[in-house]
């Protein structure tokens, strides 16, 4: 067919446009299903039975009395778990149930099905459950000194006797931090009538769920479709399993659908924290700023079971420096196995707690030189072509750390506040603070973090594009949590095809290979990086077919003329690709922790502006700057959204979020008491997007929504040690320690 | 009991159990699953409709007291097809990621301004403060209602 | 569960009468989180909002249905302002000041203003009526001299409320934040001064020692201020608790209420 009436369409949508997400409008309305919405005939309701201690020995439990109530249909505890007892991402030491003892506040006991939620909590109550309590283990100097080491992480570089004249040293501290998405942990788990099993649940990675989820129902693989969810945001607290394991049991025992769904009480000890730290710290420099030496001591709380823990605390080790160049380096990182709730993934990776600390040394040697900060950190900048302090490794790969510094010290600085409207002032609506009682703080703070996966893991995404007379489909199992992947992958798949209709089909486990997790700023370059190998190639084999040189949404075309339609080019043997992406692989460290651990690397610059209240110990954040690498900005709007909610979670671990922890106890597991920022708290934050494309990310992009997170907390807290001249060496910052109470 | 209300314009009627809360049976009685249960406290505004003209949160509302009330929620304002300007200025703007929060600031948002058109950012920062959202930090929020405002000056 | 509902407040206290041990409902705002929780399943609800005796705002007096978001747009300067530091928009519009009354936290925000006027709670039921000065009321935690088979009408504000009232609130957010300390501060015109604290005791308390420091000083020098800081810091009785530390409240109970006094005496 030649058709010379036929126009060019354009293309809309495409890479570097602020394309809007496609389920935007129904995420609106109410017409978005989240997990929680979901349902099904014969539904029957599952609820969990806790203790609500952080260790104790499981004396009696008896189920009868749940059992025996009306609308109960299945009571079951660890010995019920029909395959292997254990789960976890990374290492599965955690009990499905507890297996006759409670190691963290809120641990699992016992699951129950009945006809509705009421009954289902109330014969959960109703479990007899006789404890011993035993002595907690929540102090992480004891922890080490007993030996109680998930992992060890020792780097070792350079020359062991090699001394800095300038010498500063602290000790610094990060609370526990918790994720907090918006949406509770909900599941439904089907059964298939075959002896499988469908599970919806809040994942970040289907396929990781799916082999635990296998091996713990005793299933063959195939048995078990893991679904992709629609999920109230993640942030981490998705990456290990919550209660996909328990309903999958309930599910399989009563034949029966199973739905659960946990309150904000129950999210807060169902799943995993950002990990506290206390960290030692020891720099030297050379009269110029020149990093002559780094000493640091890491512990980490890894809590009751291990899950991520080791990988946690890799991060920190490794980037336990920063983004600067300095040639002797010395690291312990610990992460210790305590009576804690269990720590795991969140926003960032275990590089956040070391900038805090970090950055802070930085501010303090820079104190010390009399030198400007930003200064000493351009001085020291790692860049490409240099070599990461800690490992050794070559950086390979554009890494603008200099350009990042330079157009964040180019953003004007916010003008004085001279209005006297309380919103504007610390201590907002509560009238605690007269303008003239206000001391104005800025910080600086430099963010620096991997991308992908690290140490040798096998990490690979897979995608399958296919072509249709209506445009084109991208099956991934990657996980849209609402960072708005499903907006990326349709942009990338519209350039690389020329064409608009473009959709995303989330495809579960049965359907297609691993898409890995949804974590570690990857999945833009991932996913991401398959479907666009994916659709180069669906592009190739069309134009090879119909004998033409260009593709778009009305066909394939050779000098102007259209070739074939869409619908001609589907009608024989269809057009689809998949194809099972790998990023450049890394290696194992060795003895010393050297080696090329990481594929590639990301860096952010924060800049804070804090009106403090010295007196009252009050605040408020007036500005966050940033200026944030990004390889190549696929959706810019987008971009600005990950940096913006990035830096709030930075901001709240500095000044108000955290899990208080007495001995082992949460006093604060609701919204009432762990405070997240509300919109007279967050600032209005000024961008700044680098683009220094990636040789190896899709259209030059990288990875990126975590690094906003990373560096904000140490931004913000130096914004406040300027006002006050305080040390405050632990976030969040309260308003006792802003005025130099405990 | 059964309780016998509008919502979204619509009679509605619903046989409820006691001490269920309005966002209870919105969500599980009558079929509108836009309210959002993220805190059943009222520390998190995901929950939020209009209740007799008074922005709300549905968990704190016994259903059997709203006995009568006209309730409007996300649903009431627009459709996929045919969305409220406020929705529609949110996904243009980016204030949507996740969407957990969002049911319940469209509802604030839309209220806010039918009632203070001319509200100020930071009027706005003050209004929308029951409305937690982790995912944006606010921005695009503030955007989206910025671009609302110049649209109907 | 039943739910009554009653249109009037005799409606009310027969209902009452009948059911002493009745869950009040207005705003709902602690009721059902309680209720969600889990933590109350109560038989018989007498839901109050249909009631307009108790939604009555005049002079002298403020009903216990009165909801913040009504406070906040009145002309009492120091109730406005505690309105507005109250949870939430959607709080504002349900939560009540019979509410804060009958919850006796603590931290209530509404506490420290009626501690500061010296006002009356005044009580209801099929019997008759009775008032009780506030401090006679609360009396602990969550503790007040209700009795079953009595609703809370409203309070009585003293004949003549002066001008001169500030609050202020301390909270580690700037919106919807429980107070780590709250105060309130009354100058009346002979130069009688009361200052009300709360989050720092069992309930909210006045700091009488420094009242009289300053009672009748037109302008307090800086030391005189000093002074009445120390005392207010000496007389609260924090506690420390996962939202604060008592040796911090106790600093910042005088610095608020020094500066709440400067502010009333400038108003």
């Amino acid at each position: 067919m030649t058709d010379l009436g036929v126009r060019r369409p354009t293309l809309l949508g495409g890479v570097g446009e602020s394309a809007a997400r496609p389920d935007g409008i129904a995420k609106t309305t109410g017409e978005f299903e989240f997990l929680g919405d979901m349902s099904a005939d014969g539904m029957l309701w599952g609820a969990t039975r806790r203790a609500y201690v952080p260790h104790a020995r499981i004396v009696g439990l008896d189920v009868t009395p749940a059992l025996a109530m009306r609308g109960v249909h299945a009571v079951l505890t660890f010995d019920d778990v029909p395959g292997h007892r254990y789960q976890g991402q990374h290492v599965t030491d955690q009990p499905v149930l507890a297996e006759g003892v409670i190691r963290h506040w809120g641990e699992a006991v016992a699951v129950v099905a009945a006809d509705d939620p009421e009954t289902a909590r109330r014969a959960a109550a109703a479990i007899t459950l006789e404890l011993e309590e035993l002595e907690p283990l929540t102090d992480l100097e004891e922890a080490l000194e007993r030996g109680e080491v998930y992992r060890h992480v020792r780097v070792r570089r350079g020359d062991p006797e090699a001394r800095g004249e300038v010498v500063v040293e602290g000790t610094y501290e990060t609370g526990m931090q918790d994720p907090a998405p918006l949406g509770n942990e909900a599941g439904l788990a089907l059964p298939d009538g075959a002896g499988g099993v469908d599970i919806w649940g809040p994942t970040q990675w289907t396929h990781v769920d799916h082999r635990q989820l296998s091996a713990c129902l005793g299933l063959q693989p195939e048995a078990v479709r893991v679904h992709p969810c629609r999920i109230g945001g993640a942030f981490g607290a998705r990456e290990d399993l919550s209660l996909q394991t328990h309903i999958g049991m309930l599910a399989l025992r009563t034949g029966r659908p199973v739905k659960m769904v946990y309150d904000r009480s129950e999210s807060f000890a169902g799943h995993v924290k950002r990990h506290r730290s206390q960290m030692r710290y020891r720099h030297e420099a050379d009269r110029d700023g020149n990093l002559v030496r780094v000493t640091a001591r890491l512990l980490l709380d890894g809590g009751a079971y291990e899950l991520t823990s080791a990988a946690v605390v890799a991060n920190s080790s490794y980037f336990a420096v920063g983004a600067y160049d300095c040639p002797n380096v010395e690291v312990d990182g610990y992460v210790l196995r305590t009576n804690d709730p269990p720590t795991g993934a969140m926003r960032g990776f275990g590089a956040n707690q070391p900038c805090f600390a970090a950055e802070a040394q930085m501010d303090r040697l820079a104190a010390q030189l009399g030198m400007d900060p930003l200064e000493l950190r351009l001085r020291n900048a790692l860049e490409q072509g240099g070599h990461l302090a800690t490992t050794g490794q070559l950086i390979e790969h554009p890494l603008p750390t200099r350009e990042v510094i330079r157009s964040l010290a180019a953003i004007p600085l916010p003008e004085p506040n001279d209005s006297d409207d309380p919103r504007l002032l610390p201590g907002g609506t509560g009238l605690t603070t007269p303008r003239s009682g206000v001391v104005r703080g800025v910080g600086y703070a430099v963010g620096f973090k991997n991308l992908q996966f690290s140490e040798a893991f096998d990490d690979y995404a897979e995608a399958r594009v296919e072509l249709t007379p209506d445009g084109a489909v991208v099956h991934t199992a990657a996980i849209e949590v609402g960072q708005g992947l499903v907006t990326i992958l349709e942009q990338i798949v519209r350039s690389t095809l020329n064409m608009t209709h473009v959709r995303v089909a989330f495809d579960h486990t049965g359907r297609i290979g691993s898409a890995g997790s949804t974590s570690a700023s990857r999945q833009t370059q991932m996913a991401g990086g398959a479907a666009l190998e994916a659709a180069r190639r669906v592009r190739d084999e069309a134009l090879e077919r119909a004998g033409g040189d260009e593709l778009d949404e009305a066909g394939v075309w050779r000098d102007g003329r259209l070739l074939a339609s869409l619908e001609e080019l589907c009608a024989g043997a269809a057009i689809e690709h998949h194809v099972r992406y790998r990023h450049p692989a890394t290696e194992e460290p060795d003895e010393n922790g050297q080696g090329a651990l990481h594929v590639d690397f990301c860096v952010a610059a924060h800049r804070a502006v804090v009106d403090v209240d010295v007196d009252l110990g009050m605040l408020r954040v007036v500005e966050i700057a940033i200026a944030q690498d990004v390889g190549k900005a696929l959706n810019p709007q987008q971009l600005h959204g990950q940096i913006e909610g990035g830096i709030a979670q930075g901001m709240g671990q500095a000044i108000m979020e955290e899990v208080v922890l007495d001995r082992g106890v949460v006093r604060n597991p609701t919204f009432m008491d762990y405070l997240l920022p509300t919109s007279l708290d967050m600032p209005p934050v000024e961008a700044v997007l680098v683009e220094e494309p990636s040789p190896w990310g899709p259209y030059g992009a990288k990875g990126m929504a975590e690094l906003p997170t990373v560096s904000a907390t140490p931004a913000v807290a130096a914004a406040i040690r300027a006002a006050t001249g305080r040390p405050l060496d632990r976030v969040p910052v309260r308003p006792q320690g802003i005025v130099g109470l405990q | 009991m059964i309780i016998t209300l509008t919502v979204n314009g619509q009679p509605r009627t619903a046989e409820i159990a006691g001490w269920e809360s309005l966002l209870w049976v919105l969500r599980e009685r009558l079929g509108l699953p836009g309210a959002k249960d993220a805190c059943l406290q009222g520390e998190c505004g995901s929950c939020s409709v209009v209740l007799d003209g008074e922005l709300v949160c549905s968990c704190l509302v016994m259903a059997a007291d709203a006995e009568g009330a006209r309730v409007t929620t996300a649903e009431g304002l627009g459709t996929i097809e045919q969305p409220h300007p406020v929705q529609q200025a949110f996904v243009d703007h980016g204030a949507v990621q996740c969407g957990y929060c969002t049911p319940g600031l469209v509802v604030a948002v839309a209220h806010l301004l039918e009632r203070h058109p001319d509200a100020s950012d930071d009027d706005l920062r003050e209004a929308l403060s029951g409305n937690l959202c982790r995912c944006t930090g606010y921005g695009s929020v503030l955007r989206a209602v910025a671009a609302l405002r110049k649209e109907q000056a | 569960m039943q739910i009554l509902r009653p249109r009037d407040l005799d409606g009310a206290l027969d209902a009452l009468a009948a059911h002493p041990d009745a869950s009040l409902l207005a705003g709902g705002t602690d009721l059902m989180v309680e209720v969600n929780l889990e933590h109350r399943r109560p038989e018989t609800v007498i839901a109050l909002r249909r009631v307009g005796e108790l939604a009555e705002w005049r002079d002298g007096f403020i009903g216990a249905t009165v909801t913040y978001a009504r406070m906040e747009r009145e002309r009492l300067p120091a109730l406005a302002e505690l309105a507005r530091t109250v949870g939430s928009p959607q709080i504002r519009a349900a939560g009540t000041l019979g509410g804060n009354l009958g919850t006796a936290s603590p931290a209530g925000d509404a506490l420290p203003f009626l501690a500061a006027l010296d006002a009356q709670v005044v009580l209801a039921s099929a019997e008759g009526r009775r008032r009780l000065p506030w401090d006679e009321f609360l009396l602990g935690p969550g503790h007040t001299a209700l009795r079953p088979g009595e609703l809370v009408l409203g309070v009585e504000l003293p004949d003549t409320v002066p001008a001169r009232q500030a609050f202020a609130k301390i909270g580690v957010r700037q919106a919807m934040v429980i107070a780590t300390v709250n105060c309130c501060v009354v100058r009346h015109d002979d130069g009688a001064t009361r200052v009300a604290m709360g989050a720092v005791g069992p309930t909210v308390l006045r700091a009488r020692e420094a009242e009289a420091l300053v009672a009748g000083v037109a302008e307090p020098s800086p030391q005189l201020l000093d002074e009445f800081q120390r005392l207010v810091s000496k007389e609260v009785q924090p506690i420390t608790d996962h939202r604060s530390t008592a040796e911090y409240r106790r600093h910042a109970a005088g610095v608020l209420a020094r500066r709440t006094l400067e502010r009333c005496l400038h108003r």
